[in-house]
């Protein structure tokens, strides 16, 4: 069977029966292809196994480079290609280069993260995205797994233990 | 829907604590509520309210046309009063720029939740705040399409000869459009899901256009806990940002050695004043949205309680500043600091200092009383008066310290011509127009958001 095509979909109209669901779904050992929210359910990405997400580091090197271009450029600019004393000051003032520094250090860091997580989340105008439930965007909480990836749970039992979980309905869905 | 118990966040159960949403709402109730406004056709209220502001865009439009056409020799600015009321409104608009990152950064870091209902139009305000503060520079510039390239060390023919990166001035090129372009991103991204829930509800070109504007948001976990990370380090990054931007902008005043401006209280006493203002407006605006747009389950009373206790603290800090700039001024001995806060109490603009008195140290100690600072009628009236008086303030700061310089013989006063008064009222009408149509087409309240805390924090089970 072809992977990412056809999908067993329960809903559910409670985070918290979301969550039990999360738990013994992958208790009894199938493996669930992702869980869409209409909000951010806190806790939900250790119950699903992800690893921490390394944003913050993407941050934190964007920042670096930020600090650095800004250093380099006024210490190149003032300092060397057109020294002009200002107020008494060294030709290399840093203090006076601070606080440029700090907002280009903050524009760099905020843009670099951003658009490492639009990258890497597919986040584009012209993304279209494969929605698995309308609703999941308003009051239900979807829960898919890949029948190509449960090939030996079984069909039926997905969407027993789907039931069981309390999940209000159990759709079959497929994508071309 | 069936609210169930909450393991991971209690629910927030306490008697002193009213309830964040009321009126018993389930999650589509939220959404509906909210996307509502979105959908459907414009209310003859928001008609008028737009074509007003329009009109006065384009009133206000004459002058800027004048002023491009003829220069600023339009102004009332004279040899010794060379900053006015273009310096003021920019002030001004920055600080009140300030309190949207406050609510969507500063509270999300300290974990209020309450932020929610209003973090969303309070952060519009900053970015069309923004837009009409850096106008005033830009124009004062004479010719702003040479003068924007200028700002920027960008390669010239000049040899190359590079911005005087020593200048406060050109901090706040900086700080302006740094705090502009990251507090854009982040009110983009906490948009974007909530566009997609509206792309979901619609059909045809509205449909389009939302699920472009949605990036193709679908709601994965993966996704959710990426956002949440870069939402949290964005408010990490827009603290220091939002606390930099009025310290840069006092810098303007304070690395200068004019008596009156020449204080290292200004930063601190700048930023205070800038939560005050900012908070003042956003309480003008949700007043206005709650109303429209039949809000009040959302922007509760509990809301405006808990912002004007903001205005409290934050008037007061600014009225220790003002005592104390007395104090210092007297303190330090030095005759010409003495002359330039007597001259402030007494001498022409007096008039001017002690609207400033009233409105920003007398007015917030209003809200003491509770039924003062619950009441939606006095909240209006007086976020209106806070923001007079913040104005006062800048336009205090700026023309007494100036109009009587060292010279005596080259005294002088300011007096605005129309052209002065058609900017300001510009800035008024770009950023009402603006806040309008943010209104109308985007969700002014988080609806993502006001979810995630629906289960503990709204009437069902704080009863």
């Amino acid at each position: 069977m072809e992977k990412d095509k056809n999908f067993i979909v329960g809903i559910y109209e409670d985070e918290d029966l979301l969550k039990g669901a999360v738990s013994a779904v992958r208790g009894s050992g199938i493996k669930i292809h992702e869980v869409y929210t209409p909000y951010p359910i806190h806790g939900m990405e250790d119950m699903l196994g992800y690893k921490r997400t390394r944003l913050p580091v993407a941050a934190f090197f964007f920042g670096l480079l930020g600090t650095c271009l800004a250093l380099v450029m006024q210490i190149s600019m003032l300092g060397y290609d057109w020294p002009v004393i200002v107020g008494g000051k060294d030709h290399v003032a840093l203090p006076a280069f601070i606080p440029v520094t700090f907002e280009i250090t903050v524009l760099l860091s905020a843009f670099g993260m951003v658009g490492v997580f639009l990258v890497s989340s597919n986040l584009k105008p012209w993304s279209q995205p494969r929605i698995f439930d309308i609703r999941s965007t308003d009051d239900r909480h979807v829960l898919a797994i890949d029948v190509a990836n449960n090939l030996s749970v079984g069909q039926d039992r997905i969407k027993d233990v789907l039931k069981e979980t309390g999940a209000v309905e159990v759709n079959d869905k497929s994508f071309e | 829907m069936q609210v169930t118990s909450h393991d991971q966040n209690p629910p927030v159960t306490s008697s002193v604590r009213a309830p964040l949403i009321t009126g018993g709402k389930t999650y589509s109730d939220v959404t509906h509520d909210i996307a509502r406004h979105v959908e459907g056709k414009p209310t003859k209220s928001w008609l008028l309210s737009f074509a007003a502001s329009v009109a006065l865009l384009l009133i206000g439009g004459l002058a800027m046309l004048v002023t491009l056409w003829e220069g600023i020799g339009t102004w009332g600015l004279n040899k010794t009063v060379g900053w006015a009321w273009d310096i003021t409104n920019f002030v001004w608009w920055v600080g009140i720029g300030h309190a949207g990152t406050l609510i969507s950064a500063v509270l999300l870091l300290f974990r209020q939740r309450w932020r929610m209902a209003i973090n969303r139009a309070a952060e519009a305000m900053t970015i069309f705040a923004v837009l009409c503060a850096a106008l005033f520079p830009l124009i004062h510039m004479g010719r702003p399409w040479i003068g924007l390239i200028w700002v920027f060390p960008l390669p010239n023919t000049y040899g190359s000869l590079w911005v005087n990166f020593n200048s406060p001035l050109l901090w706040d090129v900086f700080a302006i459009s740094t705090y502009f372009s990251v507090s854009l991103v982040f009110w983009y991204l906490g948009l974007v899901p909530d566009f997609a829930t509206i792309r979901d509800r619609a059909t045809g070109i509205r449909r389009k256009i939302y699920g472009a504007l949605s990036l193709g948001w679908d709601g994965a976990a993966k996704t959710w806990m990426r956002h949440e990370s870069v939402s949290l380090i964005l408010a990490g990054l827009a603290t220091p940002l939002v606390l930099s931007v009025h310290t840069i902008v006092s810098f303007d005043f304070a690395t200068s050695v004019i008596p009156g401006w020449h204080t290292t209280i200004f930063p601190p006493y700048f930023v205070a004043g800038a939560i005050f203002s900012g908070f003042a407006m956003v309480l003008t605006l949700m007043i206005i949205t709650r109303k429209v747009f039949k809000l009040e389950d959302y922007i509760t009373i509990g809301h405006i309680e808990l912002m004007n206790i903001v205005i409290i603290i934050t008037g007061s800090i600014v009225g220790i500043a003002y005592i104390t700039e007395l104090f210092i001024a007297w303190y330090s001995g030095v005759p010409g600091e003495q002359y330039a806060f007597l001259n402030r109490i007494s001498g022409p603009y007096a008039w001017a200092y002690w609207i400033m008195m009233t409105c920003n140290v007398i007015s917030p100690q209003i809200f003491w009383i509770k039924k003062i600072r619950t009441s939606v009628v006095a909240t209006f009236v007086l976020s209106i008066v806070v923001n007079i008086g913040m104005w006062f303030e800048r336009f205090v700061i700026i023309v007494t310290s100036l109009h009587r310089d060292y010279l005596p013989s080259s005294w002088a006063m300011f007096y605005p011509t129309i052209y002065d008064i058609g900017l300001y009222l510009f800035t008024f009408g770009l950023f009402f127009s603006l806040f309008f149509l943010f209104a109308k087409f985007f969700p002014v309240i988080n609806m993502f958001e006001i979810k995630s805390i629906l289960k503990s924090s709204s009437e069902k089970v704080n009863k």
